[in-house]
């Protein structure tokens, strides 16, 4: 039975919590945690068949056009069986739900780094050194600079409301500041990787990938086959942060040289390449004006952002985002602005949009509540408008007030500190920061298939992606909350395509989307069930395998003859547009900065976000700790350097692209605020993926301010920034 | 990786001109995956028998093979030369420094990124290709020492404490044993970027010595980009003694400025017989910093070097 719900309207039955189970919204260990730390749960690369060919990527070492490819040496090398290179390679990959191919560039070469060919060999170690053999002549072409220059400002990309420059003359304070974030790195642990293999037209593909809905249809468009012909498989995914939404060079080149070949050949990109061939997040330069009366309440806001990509990519960071719904202040002004430049591919890394959007819109906000003397909480709680000002429609739930008491309480925010560099402990001194957290909340379409057999197991199925996340403890809770089933006789089969499609892993729409499609599948079981006890649906309770109806109570064995199956399918439909989904939040850190070398070191932080209804709390909590961990970097550290003349990354590896250690990283603490709401979908659930990150640095970079009374308005807030304005 | 022979030396002749050497392996099999280093022969001593801290001439011998680890916990290093053992621990990570052996780290590899991509033209991997780092990326280049030919960092913490206490270097080579005073060891780049040592072709690094512990006290502080595990952006190892609340003697090197370990005695000659106030701290640092010269990535080193000398001579003469 297929149980179909398009969300048209809100779901107030709240049926979760009528179910009796009990495992929903416990810890609940992550069922693949023993396996990832036995080295069981095998991941792209490490299923390899018998006979695998490895091949290991040639990269463009300059921008223009490659006149010829010497690869004599390479192919002469004992163990090389061929040189891929030509029209089908891909240029960068896909960007999220693209659902076609990206660029096929051909002989072109749009930026350093990008994959010309594809040496395959017997061992990864012979082709890597076959490939630094293969000489070329690249020829100037006809390319856009390097760095950002010249700016497109898409009309649909700018909105104005009433007078923005007028709210600003006639302000009692303003903030008019232009703010710089650099280029970030997704830097998922695992490098892209994969594995393919052909039997005749079919082929199967072993990846590291997001979202096999819509990569099925990318490899098949990038090949040229029908999708029906390819399956791929991605049950484990080493982090993915936004760089493997889409295919990726790794999954179109281990195809094409797997159907040259005839044998099964691995690809996986080298930490260098996965820098460079991969998905960066675009730097970005910022405006940002705020106008307010004298107690600080906005009358006026505007945002301006200058982002880059390459030539022909549809997306483009979406910086401003949330501003539009955030604060109040009637006259409003936003931009957006687009550079083509000869750089790696910008895509989505880590909450695109708000991860840097809201970050410089909190520093401002930090700056407007110096300037007018209000205390920063109270500033940002004056400002909560009543419905969104955008586009004067409900908000779905509003949390970031009690967020900001609630973290407030918890952190022990002091309003009563000393002026900017007045608390000092030695050579460092102390201070306070505070942001708020948004981030836009959405529901995909997904399907799942769920399972039940008589003797109290259950199966759930779906194409869905765990990257890390906590996607099979929380499809296995819904399960087993649902069915009444302990939580051990629930197996979450995801990550191939064979399943139902789910929504996959991105823009936080994972657990509320992929959990809905399931929680549907089990109401159709439950409905099965309901009509052999002659009962409704919601008459009935599952629990410890009974079904109990009445003053019945009959074990699942007595009353199934055989599995049942239910199939979930959920869409996205007016409560989309007719209210504004958001989830809420708030970050409090203290820092301490050397006073002698501008170093900061983040000595607690603590974060309170609201999520709808929260599946499981251990795993909900783990997401919030990874994003302030990246707010931490993002703040502190974490910069993709380019080379000023080629705009080659010259950071590319670990070492020297500087992610928090784990000594950067101090004592967090996050609470999360339960809520039930009711338009996400039918579980009240909303995305907790991102909202970690979705402003935190900006509590760090106020907290600088605070203790120095140094204003960085360049992130990352390297030592030399800071020292620059110090004693 | 290109292919190359691997064989394993039994004693110390048989290591000497028998190919490139490998101990740990940290920096160089990662310079050979990236082509940077490209070997035709490996010869591996880590079976020599070089792994000993052994008393010498009221100093210390350090074994070439003496992991980072195992020299950083030894009792004398922490007791008598706590400045080499602060230095160690600031160095890589547990994992890293448990292979890392003592010869090797002397002969770290810079991490200029224009070094370790082998599509730049870079003089010390290629002589004569030119640099690209000059007018490239410039955050972890010297301000000291350097040439245009090469404006390359040396990234060892080790090697900056080892040189504030007057270490040396003993070498085996086809003529015998030598001991170079490791002020002697390393080159400045000049035209000869490639060049980094006085080490010959086939000869071996067997020891580090030691010599007494000096009088005062140490210190090693590291300034950088993250709490661990990232390169110095300035180091300062400093040794101070006092007498009747002047300073009596200062040694002090310099790491993450120049293309070697930086000593400058001109420096310590200003500090001795004075009193430690923040005029003689900045009349010893404006010594230091006379020829020092940014790139424009790298410029915040030399206010950064200042102000980090200031406070390790202000933490070394305080209350003493």
């Amino acid at each position: 039975m297929t149980i179909h719900q398009k969300m048209d309207a809100p779901d107030r039955r709240n049926r979760l919590d009528d179910m009796a189970q009990g495992v929903l919204s416990t810890p609940l260990d992550r069922p693949d945690g023993p396996l990832k730390v036995s080295g069981r749960a095998p991941y792209a690369h490490e299923v390899q068949p018998a006979g695998m060919l490895h091949g290991y990527f040639v990269r463009a070492p300059k921008i223009g056009r490659l006149a010829r490819m010497d690869d004599a040496i390479a192919r002469g090398i004992a163990g090389v069986e061929t040189v891929i290179s030509g029209a089908t390679l891909i240029r960068n990959p896909c960007q999220g739900t693209a659902n076609a191919a990206p660029v096929q560039p051909g002989d072109d070469i749009y930026y350093i780094g990008q994959p010309i060919a594809l040496v395959v060999a017997d061992t990864f170690e012979t082709a890597r050194a076959a490939a630094m053999t293969v000489t070329f002549d690249i020829a100037e072409a006809d390319r856009h600079p390097v760095n950002p220059t010249d700016y497109d400002t898409p009309e649909d990309k700018q909105s104005a409301q009433g007078d923005l420059d007028t709210a600003m003359a006639e302000a009692a304070f303003t903030v008019d500041r232009e703010y710089t974030t650099p280029g970030h790195s997704s830097a998922a642990m695992e490098p892209h990787a994969a594995i393919a293999e052909w039997d005749g037209d079919k082929l199967l593909l072993r990846g590291s990938l997001q979202m096999l809905k819509y990569n099925r249809n990318e490899i098949a468009d990038s090949l040229g086959i029908d999708p029906s012909n390819v399956r791929l498989l991605s049950p484990y995914v080493g982090g993915g942060f936004g760089s493997k939404l889409g295919i990726a060079p790794d999954a179109v080149g281990a195809a094409l040289a797997a159907k040259e070949t005839g044998r099964p050949v691995g690809v996986v990109l080298s930490r260098q390449q996965v820098f460079e061939a991969t998905m960066r997040r675009s730097e970005t330069k910022q405006r940002i004006r705020l106008a307010a009366d004298a107690d600080g309440t906005l009358t006026g806001i505007g945002h301006d952002a200058w982002v880059s990509n390459l030539p022909d990519e549809s997306f483009s960071e979406p910086v401003t985002q949330a501003t539009p719904f955030l604060y109040g202040g009637a006259h409003r002004q936003i931009g957006h602005h687009v550079a083509r430049v000869s750089r790696t591919c910008a895509g989505s890394v880590r909450a695109p949009g708000e991860a840097v959007g809201i970050v410089t819109f909190e520093i401002a906000m930090d700056e407007l509540a110096r300037a007018a003397g209000v205390d920063p909480i109270a500033l940002r709680i004056r400002n909560i408008p009543d419905q969104d000002p955008s586009g004067d429609i409900p908000f779905s739930s509003h949390m970031l007030a009690e967020a900001l008491h609630d973290g407030a309480r918890t952190f022990g925010w002091d309003d009563t500190l000393p002026e900017p560099g007045g608390r000092r402990e030695g050579e460092w001194l102390i201070g306070q920061g505070m942001a708020s957290a948004v981030r836009v909340q959405s529901l995909m379409e997904a399907k799942a298939r769920v399972t039940l057999q008589p003797d109290g197991t259950a199966r759930v199925e779906t194409d869905m992606t765990d990257l890390g996340t906590g996607t099979y403890a929380i499809l296995t809770q819904l399960a087993a909350e649902m069915l009444g089933l302990d939580a051990a006789n629930v197996t979450t089969i995801l990550g191939d395509t064979d399943l139902p499609e789910g929504p996959g892993s991105g823009g936080s729409w994972g657990a509320g989307s992929s959990g809905a499609s399931v929680f549907l599948a089990c109401q159709g079981v439950r409905q099965k069930i309901a009509e052999a006890l002659d009962t409704t649906e919601e008459d009935l309770t599952l629990k410890d395998g009974m079904a109990i109806a009445g003053n019945r109570s009959v074990p699942l064995s007595e009353i199934l003859d055989g599995p049942v199956e239910g199939d979930g399918h959920i869409e996205p439909g007016d409560t989309s547009d007719a209210v504004r989904q958001a989830t809420w939040g708030a970050y409090f850190c203290e820092v301490a900065v050397n006073a002698v070398t501008g170093e900061t070191r983040v000595r607690r932080m603590h974060g309170s976000f609201a999520a709808g209804r929260i599946l499981n709390p251990k795993t909900a909590r783990s997401q919030c700790l990874g994003g302030m961990t990246f707010g931490i970097g993002m703040a502190l550290t974490e910069e993709l350097m380019h080379d000023p003349r080629d705009g080659h990354i010259v950071n590319r590896d670990l070492a020297e692209y500087h992610l928090p250690v784990n000594l950067d990283v101090p004592q967090i603490t996050v609470n999360l605020l339960e809520e039930r709401d009711p338009w996400a979908n039918p579980m009240q659930v909303k995305g907790i993926g991102e909202l970690g990150i979705c402003g935190a640095a900006a509590a760090v970079i106020n907290g600088i301010y605070q203790a120095t009374g140094v204003r960085v308005r360049d992130l990352p807030a390297t030592l030399d920034k800071v020292m620059a304005g110090l004693d | 990786m290109r292919p190359f022979d691997y064989a394993r030396a039994e004693d110390v002749s048989g290591a000497l001109d028998a190919g490139k050497i490998i101990a740990g392996g940290t920096n160089l099999l990662d310079l050979m995956k990236l082509g940077v280093e490209t070997p035709e022969r490996l010869v591996d001593i880590t079976r020599l028998d070089l792994k000993r801290i052994d008393a010498f001439e009221g100093g210390l011998r350090i074994g070439a093979l003496v992991s980072n680890s195992d020299l950083a916990a030894d009792e004398r290093i922490r007791r008598d030369y706590p400045v080499l053992s602060r230095a160690l621990l600031s160095g890589a990570s547990g994992q890293l420094r448990n292979m890392a052996t003592t010869g090797g780290n002397l002969l770290q590899r810079t991490r200029c990124y224009y070094f370790q991509d082998v599509a730049s033209p870079c003089n010390k991997r290629e002589p004569g290709s030119g640099c690209r780092a000059i007018g490239g990326a410039t955050r972890l280049h010297a301000i000291l020492g350097a040439s245009e030919h090469c404006i390359a960092t040396h990234p060892s913490d080790m090697a900056v404490a080892m040189q504030v206490l007057d270490a040396s270097v003993e070498i085996e080579g086809a003529d015998g044993t030598r001991t170079v005073p490791l002020s002697d060891f390393y080159v400045l780049p000049g035209d000869r970027p490639d060049i980094e040592t006085v080490l010959k072709p086939g000869e071996l690094i067997t020891a580090v010595v030691l010599p007494a512990p000096p009088p005062g006290r140490q210190t090693y502080r590291k300034v950088r980009d993250r709490s661990s595990y990232a390169f110095a952006l300035v180091s300062v190892a400093g040794i101070v003694s006092m007498k009747d609340g002047m300073i009596e003697q200062a040694a002090l090197a310099f790491g993450g400025v120049a293309p070697r370990p930086w000593r400058n005695l001109e420096v310590e000659t200003a500090l001795a017989g004075r009193e430690p106030t923040r005029e003689t701290f900045d009349e010893a640092a404006d010594i230091l910093l006379a020829e020092a010269e940014g790139q424009g990535g790298n410029d915040f080193k030399i206010p950064l070097l200042r102000r980090t000398f200031r406070a390790v001579l202000g933490e070394l003469t305080q209350g003493a």
